[in-house]
């Protein structure tokens, strides 16, 4: 638990803490009453509704959309079924920057439903909401529909046979059993769309702003240190209760649920009402995931002289001036970091899930104290926080903290693949916990008990175990750093970009070369990232779906 | 395990980690300015929209024998907002970018030390706006203005707009698009630029911003929306069927629209109001905490000298402040010639630039 502690301590905490009490001291005073000053503010009172509100809206939209879609997966055996399931996990792991992009190809001026209908949703807050969708359709299919594949169908057969009406089983079997699994994800898209950024900033204009958005504005643009300090805060207070809530409904969801092998409750849709909804949903992923990525590949094939390749050719010239170095080099450097984040995350987040299943065991045997339980728990929803706290906070952290020895990274490399770490490890940690805690003690005591050496016993018991498990983490990690972008953008060095903030430069700069790059550079970014979820679809097995 | 050793294990693992990461960090600093010994290299740091010609940046490097890096961080608030926070260990050597809006915030936070740069003599009055000072030497100026597309004012045969006045006139209704304040440096020069022209007290700038929104005026966010989207004078604006013809935009935007128009036209397709000018002047500054300050006093030397002053027109589309410096031809030849356009001093726009945005986007966003 040391490590993972002491890394979160000094790359997260401590830069977190720099920057919120710089905006907050004054003359080496706590100026508190700055608090009461900026939430009396009407502007802010309004971006504070707003941002609640929206979360609220994107989630109930998300959870009525993607519910039906959670259930096709669950129970459907169908083919193209990876396929599909990948596809609507890219979004997740898209950066806004490119979702934002691809909506504004879809609803903007000039977009797809202009051209057919002259309709046109940019700036208005339908456009975000359908933004958030598409980006958390895949938090509910994989939490709700993970758990909802392992649920014994046969309960809710019995129920019926005892002469329950078919939604009364459902009701009175099913929901129940259902009911944390969805108060999960349903926070979990809380949580994602409250602390909303970058669709915020390109769809909703200058009308509409989050606090995320209002804290980057504050720190970037007005130079307001305290009320960005006071916003991060009451941030930080609203996540704290969300990711508290959510660790709540957690604990109830891994009470004990009969589970089966997920590969006995799918089968083929029977019946035309069983048909009907498994084209409804492919429909509804068609229309509101698949056409937006297909909008932005198709413009990044669509030069001024006709089809073709000519945005791809031109990000190998550094021509254009925006970089030091030709784009396509931002791929390279994508990887790169995003491998050394994936590196970093897999060992802390993996030695965080090591530490949190460890004390539960030891708990149980020898009674410790609930005390310790408490601690354990409180650590567990700590790796969280980095999700939920701004991205530009971080940065502006990293900035003024991390500039001087031992610690002296800013001008490094490393600083980058760090950063993306911080929001790596939550995922691996919510992968890696539920298969570790599965692990039976029982094994390894036994083989203790036969002569194998605890390294031994680790090798033949644990590994085997949660070989698979690792996996996925990685590969989650690797397609979350690889789409980073609120922080990178922050730190990243001008003759290293990263895809995503390459893909934001291109489209700061006027120009159709410079817009046709952007959609070329997306549309590899989405390949990247697309190709290691098929990757991990492949070597999921339904024992390991994990959190995500 | 004991205490002792489980603390003893903490301390051993988390040093191990520290030190590998400095390791890390280590192999990389031969690059770094950080350096200090490394003297012979200079760094500038600047916003996104820095450019200039590779010969020149390497004639500056064979004759002053120091390498320059580049670290360009954002845009400009956001260039002078992180070095303003890392000014006790900058990142760099001299900041470039610093605007007449921004300076107050700068020079008050002592993010600069005096340097006076040789042949300073040869810079405008008018631009020198740290006199006596030097913390920070003006490099480049433009004026930021409306731009009107000139084909739509000939096809409705309609006189373009010339002042802030005839923005608010009855004919020009529904046909400006400006930028959000808040987000945008052309849309805060343009609101400056109506407080110089109409004062900051009683009625002053915000009734004219009330007939102006009364006047159909169109806000959105940024300055590449407006001018590539919604603007029907401009390449971009064309294409994406932008079908507002006046746009703030900057006096040399028809410049850059013809020269990059194939093949180029005789005049340029857009126009400028001259009446409706702001001046922005940007600076740059050696950074107080500099590693290599011999370095970026010489830098300093080279952005005022003759050959860089004129190699700035094409590379970012601004003015030289140096009186000696003549313009490249390309550039001349489709210039607008602002005669007097609005100013206003740094310390009252820092003084008032807060409590004006938060005024205008309450007046005319919500």
């Amino acid at each position: 638990m040391a490590v993972p502690v002491a890394f979160f301590a000094v790359f997260f905490a401590y830069p977190v803490a720099a920057i919120v009490s710089r905006g907050l001291k004054a003359g080496g005073h706590w100026q508190f009453g700055r608090i009461a000053d900026v939430l009396g503010q009407s502007d802010i009172r309004h971006v504070l509704w707003f941002t609640t509100w929206q979360a609220f809206a994107s989630t109930v939209l998300t959870l009525l959309i993607a519910l039906p879609g959670a259930y096709v997966f669950a129970r459907f055996e169908f083919r193209g079924k990876q396929v599909l399931r990948a596809a609507v996990t890219v979004p997740f792991v898209l950066p806004t920057v490119v979702v934002g992009t691809a909506f504004l190809a879809l609803v903007g001026r000039g977009g797809l439903l202009d051209g057919l209908w002259g309709v046109r949703l940019d700036t208005t807050v339908w456009a975000i909401l359908l933004a958030h969708v598409f980006f958390n359709y895949a938090v509910v299919v994989r939490t709700v529909g993970g758990l909802w594949s392992q649920l014994d169908p046969r309960q809710e057969e019995a129920a019926r046979m005892l002469g329950a009406s078919r939604w009364a089983a459902w009701r009175k079997v099913t929901l129940p059993a259902l009911g944390p699994a969805v108060a999960a994800a349903a926070l979990m898209v809380f949580l994602f769309t409250f602390t909303s950024f970058g669709v915020v900033q390109i769809l909703g204009g200058p009308t509409f702003s989050t606090l995320e958005v209002e804290i980057y504005r504050q720190t970037a643009q007005i130079f307001d240190l305290s009320t960005a300090a006071v916003l991060t805060i009451v941030q930080f207070a609203a996540v704290g209760i969300i990711l508290a809530v959510h660790a709540w409904s957690v604990r109830r969801r891994e009470s004990a649920l009969r589970l089966v092998d997920a590969a006995h409750t799918a089968r083929r849709p029977r019946g035309a009402g069983q048909w009907a909804l498994l084209a409804g949903v492919v429909a509804t992923v068609a229309v509101l995931i698949l056409l937006p990525l297909g909008v932005l590949i198709q413009r990044s094939f669509e030069g001024s002289d006709g089809f073709g390749f000519a945005y791809y050719k031109a990000l190998t010239s550094s021509d254009s001036g925006v970089f030091l170095v030709p784009p396509i080099e931002a791929i390279g450097n994508s990887l790169t970091y995003a491998l050394a984040a994936t590196a970093i995350a897999v060992v802390i987040g993996g030695l965080a899930a090591a530490a949190l299943t460890l004390p539960h065991s030891r708990l149980r045997s020898s009674g410790g104290t609930p005390m310790a339980g408490r601690l354990v728990r409180g650590f567990d929803a700590l790796l969280m926080l980095p999700l939920g706290v701004s991205a530009v906070t971080v940065g502006f952290g990293f900035l003024i903290t991390l500039d001087r020895p031992p610690l002296d990274l800013r001008g490094t490399w490393i600083l980058v693949p760090l950063a993306q770490a911080l929001v790596g490890v939550p995922f691996v940690v919510r992968t890696m916990l539920p298969v570790l805690r599965a692990v039976d003690g029982r094994l390894r005591e036994a083989a203790a008990v036969l002569g194998a050496s605890p390294l031994r016993a680790w090798r033949e018991v644990d590994l085997p175990m949660v070989r698979r498990a690792l996996l996925i983490a990685a590969g989650f990690a690797f397609a979350v750093s690889l789409g980073e972008f609120g922080a990178t953008v922050f730190i990243a060095r001008p003759d290293r970009p990263t895809l995503p903030v390459a893909v934001a430069r291109l489209l700061g700069r006027a120009g159709d070369l410079n817009y046709g790059q952007a959609m070329a550079l997306s549309t590899i970014l989405m390949v990247v990232c697309a190709v290691s979820l098929l990757l991990l679809e492949r070597i999921r097995t339904d024992r390991t779906t994990g959190e995500f | 395990m004991s205490t002792i050793i489980k603390a003893t294990a903490v301390a051993v693992a988390a040093g191990l980690g520290l030190v590998t990461l400095s390791a890390c960090g280590g192999s990389d600093s031969g690059k770094n300015s950080a350096d200090p010994a490394d003297s012979k290299t200079v760094t500038l740091v600047s916003h996104d929209s820095w450019a200039v010609s590779k010969n020149v940046l390497k004639d500056f490097e064979k004759r002053s024998g120091y390498k320059v890096t580049v670290l360009k961080d954002g845009d400009a608030g956001e260039a002078v907002n992180k070095a303003i926070l890392s000014k006790d260990n900058p990142q760099g050597d001299v900041l470039f970018g610093v605007d007449n809006t921004l300076l107050s915030r700068a020079l008050d936070n002592g993010l600069f030390q005096p340097y006076e740069a040789k042949g300073l003599d040869r810079v405008g009055a008018e631009y020198q706006l740290d006199k006596g000072k030097h913390r920070v030497t003006p490099i480049d100026t433009g004026n930021i203005c409306v731009n009107y597309d000139k084909k739509y004012f000939a096809d409705h045969k309609l006189t373009p707009p010339a002042s802030f006045d005839d923005l608010a006139k009855p004919a020009y209704k529904n046909l400006l698009v400006t930028e959000n304040v808040s987000t945008s440096s052309p849309g805060l020069g343009f609101l400056l630029g109506s407080a110089a022209q109409y004062g900051d007290h009683g009625n002053g700038w915000q009734g004219y911003w009330k007939k102006l929104k009364a006047n159909g005026v169109k806000v959105v966010d940024g300055w590449e929306q407006a001018y590539n989207e919604e603007f029907s004078g401009s390449a971009g604006g064309r294409k994406a069927g932008g079908d507002r013809p006046l746009v703030v935009s900057y006096a040399s935007s028809p410049p850059a629209e013809a020269i990059y128009s194939d093949p180029q036209p005789k005049t340029a397709p857009t126009g400028v109001a001259t009446g409706t000018c702001f001046r922005q002047t940007e600076f740059a500054g050696l950074l107080s905490n500099a590693k290599n300050e011999k370095g970026g006093k010489a830098l300093l030397d080279f952005l005022i000298a003759k050959e860089f002053q004129q190699d700035m027109p094409l590379n970012m589309f601004v003015d030289p402040v140096t009186k000696d410096a003549a313009l490249p031809a390309d550039y001349a030849k489709y210039d607008v010639k602002v005669d007097a356009p609005k100013t206003m001093a740094p310390k009252k726009i820092a003084d008032n630039r807060d409590a004006w945005v938060k005024s205008w986007t309450s007046l005319v966003l919500k």
